[in-house]
């Protein structure tokens, strides 16, 4: 008895390969592989060293700001005023520079002005209760409004003494070639991936996204927590935005307009749930692959650009429709 | 020798009295049914030792010494481990994690420490063969059955060196099967020397599993006396106040 009880505690239900197979970001990376072959055969631009260029870079920016909404999608939570807070942390960048201060100065306050926000937000979600949708959703308009405020809704593309410097750090190419923002998310989705992994902060981010009171009753502290976790997603936002601004060498206020929308379309399309408990740093990166490919490729196809909205609303409905599929199988 | 010691502890809440007057000791190994009507004082009483009330009047001793209490947390410190009615676990996260929730190990040097996943599996694993329950750590939550759950959330009060484990009400939301599952559960805590407070309304429970029966009524302590000593038609009396004290 006590040998096929030990057999029993012992034995893993599911092997690496069948967990892989039964993950949704698995068969999203199988989407955007068929898709890139499918466009390298079926048009002469798709593989061409500059498409494939501006596809990755494109890739980045929605990328990165989505490994940081991952973190508050696990907790269960939403975080809208990502694209607006992007807009901001570009303009604080901008104007900083503009008035002659250094590269080192102007990323330090676009810093401090994201963590402030998240801060704001997270303190308002966790210890007054507030819902996140709601929290974010003004959090968008004000941040909006205080870059037009700051920027007095001029574009801002002249950035003082170290203005060249500023343009090597997001459109350069440091290593082989690669775009430069294209490094920058590849190391943070490797320390996402880690954080969420192996920290004991991220084990208990999914035990909140799980069951909230049970966190709170064996000890986590889920406010702080929560709170950190709106800021690393303010956070984000203001990483992109720094390397957007580089990137394109001239910050409007139009900046991150609509973009959370497919921030979160990328972290859900890439298997992380709304309702909390479930995400990857991987998956999120996949989803806004996807996305971008399929942008781009409507583009190569000569499809009318209007039809986008179509094409990126499916994507994101077929990508929960398989997770569905497989949660019926498992019920019956 | 007694692990707690009540002695006459009373908690009101403005006007209401929700425990009056009420003492009593738990002895190690051993398993105390708490029964009593809703509005009874159970659930108050367990509260306070749990430390999330403070008692108004009397005091609490924990082997021989007074023990009081501010937060939950300190009385897990001090070997008083809660599995709550609702278990407190999280359906996505592997059995071991949950096991683990809120004191996670690590390993590794300063700030850089990582999560000891087989550490955490190797000794969930373990404890579950203690309690003879075929769970295995690597498990998600999600897909077990009522008697596996309460046995992840009664590992968890094995993870230290638990004195006393208080149960809020195990057997209420679960099948007939899983019931006998976990009666074994506590009796395997038992075993181990460990005090079960088994708060229940079921009348079957108590009696087979229980050494010892207090009985609860309008905040007041009507019964305490051995299974052995007592039957059902009594309890029932006693709680519903057709006995007025024993």
């Amino acid at each position: 008895m006590a040998v096929t009880l030990d057999q029993t505690i012992a034995q893993k239900q599911h092997t690496l390969l069948t967990r892989v197979f039964a993950s949704q970001t698995f068969w999203v990376v199988i989407a955007v592989i068929l898709a890139c072959l499918f466009l390298s055969v079926a048009t002469d631009s798709f593989a061409t060293t500059k498409n494939l260029y501006n596809i990755t870079r494109n890739i980045t920016f929605v990328a990165i700001v989505a490994l940081g909404m991952t973190f508050v999608i696990i907790t269960g939570g939403i975080d809208l005023s990502v694209g607006s807070v992007l807009c901001l942390c570009s303009m604080v960048l901008a104007v900083t520079m503009h008035a002659g201060y250094g590269i080192e100065i102007g990323i330090a306050a676009a810093i401090a002005t994201a963590l402030i926000i998240g801060a704001f937000n997270g303190i308002l979600i966790a210890y007054l209760g507030f819902p996140p949708f709601v929290v974010t959703l003004g959090m968008l308009s004000i941040a909006r409004s205080l870059a037009m405020v700051a920027s007095n809704n001029t574009v801002v593309f002249q950035f003082g003494p170290d203005h060249d410097k500023l343009l090597a750090l997001g459109g350069g190419a440091f290593v082989f070639g690669i775009a430069n923002p294209v490094l920058y998310m590849i190391v943070l989705a490797l320390i996402t991936g880690f954080v969420l992994r192996w920290t004991k902060f991220g084990r208990h981010i999914f035990a909140i996204g799980g069951n909230e009171h049970a966190a709170t009753l064996t000890g986590v502290p889920v406010r702080q927590i929560k709170v950190a976790v709106y800021m690393i997603s303010a956070l984000a936002a203001g990483l992109a935005g720094i390397i957007q601004t580089g990137w394109l060498g001239a910050v409007t206020t139009n900046l991150g307009n609509g973009m959370e929308l497919q921030v979160i379309a990328a972290t859900v399309i890439g298997g992380a749930n709304l309702a909390g408990g479930m995400g990857t740093a991987f998956g999120a990166v996949v989803g806004a692959a996807l996305i971008e490919v399929i942008r781009n490729s409507l583009g190569l196809l000569g499809i009318n650009a209007f039809w986008q909205g179509v094409f990126i609303g499916g994507a994101i409905l077929m990508a929960v429709l398989f997770d569905r599929l497989r949660n019926f199988r498992r019920n019956e | 020798m007694s692990v707690l010691e009540l002695a006459n502890i009373s908690k009101h809440f403005g006007a209401i009295q929700a425990v009056n007057d009420v003492s009593l000791t738990i002895e190690a190994g051993q398993v105390v049914g708490l029964m009593g009507d809703n509005g009874a004082g159970k659930s108050t009483l367990v509260k306070m030792i749990a430390g999330n009330f403070r008692p108004s009047h009397g005091t609490m001793q924990m082997d021989g010494k007074e023990l009081i209490l501010h937060k939950p947390v300190e009385a897990r410190q001090h070997g008083i481990e809660i599995v709550h009615q609702d278990l407190a676990l999280c359906n996505n996260l592997t059995a071991a994690a949950n096991v683990y929730l809120g004191r996670e190990l690590r390993r590794g040097v300063g700030p850089f420490r990582i999560l000891d996943y087989a550490a955490m599996y190797k000794r969930a694993g373990q404890i579950f063969a203690v309690l003879k329950s075929e769970t295995r750590p690597r498990d998600l939550v999600k897909q077990m059955s009522g008697g596996q759950r309460q046995a992840v959330a009664i590992a968890r009060t094995m993870l230290s060196q638990a004195k006393i484990v208080l149960m809020d009400e195990p057997t209420a939301a679960i099948s007939v099967r899983q019931v006998a599952e976990v009666l074994n559960l506590i009796r395997h805590l038992r075993d181990q020397g460990i005090a079960v407070v088994l708060i229940s309304h079921r009348m079957p429970d108590v009696f087979d599993v229980a050494d010892r029966v207090i009985v609860m009524r309008r905040g007041r302590k009507v019964a305490d006396k051995t299974i052995a000593s007592s039957s059902p038609e009594e309890v029932t009396g006693l709680i519903t106040g057709a006995i007025e004290q024993v």
